[in-house]
């Protein structure tokens, strides 16, 4: 297990430098000369030149990326111009924002949705199960700006029960800081929620007429420990990896959710650095979500052999007679 | 005299979707007495399962549903439990293990838990007990180091030692009744006759009683005291077995026998079968389920449902000619078969 894990760490490495070139690549492309639009349309044609000497963009591409490269593996974000700040710690600064709202949004997601397909896959074809079924489908195609603005128009305009925007700091008190996290925790828990009840019914609906649950009803097993933990954890599976995708693009920062409610998360700081041509933060970012997805991705694999004694990392031993 | 255990009478079980309603078992009825050995036999589909499922009121409900009948097992009427007093009785005093091994035990839980599990649901003694017990039952159906083995995963077994501990489990609490679908079926040849004697050993060991499921007559005459023959979810034949392997009276259980592989069986020669196939359940049969298929039927056949008849002590058929005082002759249809074959 420890081999497979260090084994998985060292793949890590090409997977992050191919979206360190692509990103590269991809904010040398953004039309617009960054120079110009940090300095806005005032600035004379001096300036411009010597905030881009400044930046290195005079180079050639080369050189600059290997400048970048070099910096990266010493550790070295860069500094923002905009913000005047390393990357690293605007990253840090966000970074927790987006944790929050996130872990609120999983925590909605997980209490709801997966409990709701367990019932949805239990009573097949029941009312219930048309509900969930119908619900869950609109929840994954819905449109989370819509969505967002109108929870933010019924419960913050008409209703005034939640701030509209912004978020509450736990020096204001743990009432305020809920109130600012409800409307935001929503509208991202949506998708997810959906997208949960949706592969926990049908993994369940695979599993639930399975020899084993028969078995453990024989032995006089109640039904809800039949299903929570014979069924469950066998239709686990699937479950878990559409969570380790959800919390990875969670963690990343909700560009949607945090742009509607001004949520000082890393969406909202990508999308300003994009529109000020901050391509350093941009890099930076890109980056970090970049490495969340792949460590997630190797605790949800490690989750897998938790869940399933088939899986075997660490030797072949197989079967014994 | 024998103590009766168990007493179904005229069980039916139904399947209900849509419009179409499938009756898998029609009238079943049978008496087992304790530490006795029922064999029920039939060719696939013809509600074996269901009836044992049934048992312990464990068909998938809906679509399934007992629409008829009663179960009576020693002084309870089954049917007629809640379900908390039916979970009493599921694996405590009447267990049940099925055909395939390789997915009747949890691929995610030790077998050691899936034992535990069991014995705790119904004794209330500690986990390090229950834990005891546990290795001393892997120890009993031949598992070699049980204490190791106990904390081991199912894939790490083979299919003969997964249903060694399927019977472990089945047995944690001594029940007084194992219900056993196929429980050799999935299994080598080989393997089937170790857990058959085992079986037969432990049942003398647990003084349990057995209902053998199996479409294998040989197994039948091996393990049991009394057969069942179904057919189409009608039980056509029953009586004990040397009533049934001496002298049988259903031409449908003729054809089974013939079926069988015997060692007087010319190897050259391809064994006889029932030509046809089982009738659809979902629709109304008036007259013998047997009858399209049947080398004796005549107009009656078609038209008139037989009764069950008792042809000598204890020994039921429901054929129309097969009364005290009609008899069909057997040979007959031997040489029926010998002619079309030459
Ligand atoms: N879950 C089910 N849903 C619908 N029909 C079923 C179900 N289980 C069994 N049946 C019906 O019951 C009939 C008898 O099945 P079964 O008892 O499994 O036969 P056997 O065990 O003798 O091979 C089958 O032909 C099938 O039509
Ligand atoms: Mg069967």
């Amino acid at each position: 297990m420890g081999k497979y894990i260090i084994k998985r760490i060292i793949n890590m490495i090409p997977t992050l430098l191919i979206v360190a070139i692509i990103v590269f690549l991809i904010t040398r492309m953004i039309p617009g000369d960054p120079a110009a639009v940090m300095l806005g349309p005032q600035a004379s044609v001096q300036e411009v030149e010597k905030l881009t000497e400044e930046l290195g963009l005079n180079k050639p591409l080369h050189i600059q990326f290997f400048d970048y490269i070099g910096n990266l593996l010493q550790g070295d974000f860069g500094n923002s111009l905009t913000y005047n700040q390393p990357i690293a710690d605007l990253i840090m600064d966000r970074f927790p924002n987006t944790v929050i709202l996130a872990i609120s949004a999983l925590i909605i997601a997980i209490m709801i949705g997966v409990p709701a397909g367990i019932i949805s896959a239990t009573r097949q074809n029941s009312i219930l199960d048309y509900t969930v079924t119908t619900i869950s489908l609109i929840g994954v195609s819905m449109p989370v700006f819509w969505l967002g603005v109108m929870l933010v128009l019924y419960f913050s305009v008409n209703l005034g029960w939640f701030p509209s925007t912004g978020m509450g700091s736990m020096d204001e008190g743990f009432f305020t800081f809920i109130r600012h996290l409800i409307l935001p925790s929503l509208t991202l828990a949506t998708i997810p929620m959906s997208q949960f009840a949706r592969i926990t019914r049908s993994s369940m609906l695979e599993v639930v007429s399975q020899d084993y649950v028969k078995t453990a009803r024989s032995k006089g097993v109640r039904e809800f420990i039949v299903i929570c933990k014979h069924a469950f954890k066998n239709a686990f599976t699937p479950l878990l990896t559409v969570m380790g995708l959800q919390i990875s693009s969670l963690l990343g920062g909700a560009v949607l959710t945090e742009t509607i409610f001004s949520w000082p998360g890393m969406g909202l700081l990508i999308i300003d650095a994009i529109e000020k041509r901050d391509f350093v933060v941009v890099q930076g970012t890109v980056l970090f979500i970049a490495l969340i997805f792949v460590v997630v991705n190797l605790v949800v694999d490690i989750l897998y052999k938790v869940v399933n004694p088939k899986i075997n990392y660490s030797s072949n031993k197989g079967g014994t007679s | 005299m024998p103590e009766e255990l168990l007493r179904v009478e005229n069980l039916q079980v139904e399947f209900r979707s849509g419009l179409t309603t499938t009756k898998a078992v029609n009238g079943v009825s049978f008496t087992l007495n304790k530490k006795e050995n029922i064999g029920i036999v039939g060719e696939s589909g013809s509600g074996k399962s269901v009836t044992a499922t049934s048992l312990l009121r464990l068909i998938p409900e809906p679509p399934g549903i007992i629409s008829d009948g009663n179960i009576f097992f020693e002084e309870k009427d089954l049917l007629k439990l809640s379900k908390k007093e039916m979970r009493a009785i599921r694996g405590n005093e009447i267990s049940m293990i099925f055909q395939d091994p390789s997915t009747s035990l949890n691929p995610v839980y030790t077998v050691g838990n899936q034992i535990i599990e069991s014995i705790r649901t119904h004794e209330k003694i500690s986990k390090k007990e229950a834990k005891q017990k546990a290795i001393k039952m892997l120890e009993l159906v031949g598992i070699p180091s049980p204490e190791k083995r106990i904390n081991m995963y199912p894939h790490e077994f083979s299919g003969g030692m997964r249903q060694r501990v399927m019977i472990a489990i089945a047995l944690a609490c001594n029940p007084k009744l194992l219900i056993a679908d196929e429980p050799t079926t999935a299994l080598d040849v080989t393997v089937q006759a170790q857990i058959l004697d085992l079986m037969k050993n432990l049942q003398d060991e647990f003084n349990t009683a057995i209902i053998m499921i199996t479409h294998d007559l040989g197994v039948v005459w091996e393990t049991c005291d009394k057969v069942l023959v179904m057919y189409a979810g009608n039980v056509v034949e029953s009586g004990t077995v040397e009533q049934i392997h001496d002298n049988p009276m259903h031409p449908y259980t003729w054809g089974l026998l013939d079926s069988q592989i015997t060692e007087s069986v010319n190897n050259d020669e391809p064994l006889p079968t029932i030509p046809g196939s089982p009738p659809d359940l979902s629709q109304e049969v008036r007259g013998c389920p047997f009858a399209a298929r049947c080398p004796f039927a005549q107009d009656i056949c078609f038209s008139k449902k037989p009764e069950m008849v008792e042809t000598e002590d204890n020994h039921y058929v429901s054929c129309h000619f097969q009364t005290k005082d009609k008899r069909l002759d057997r040979k007959e249809q031997q040489n029926d078969r010998a002619i079309v074959k030459g």
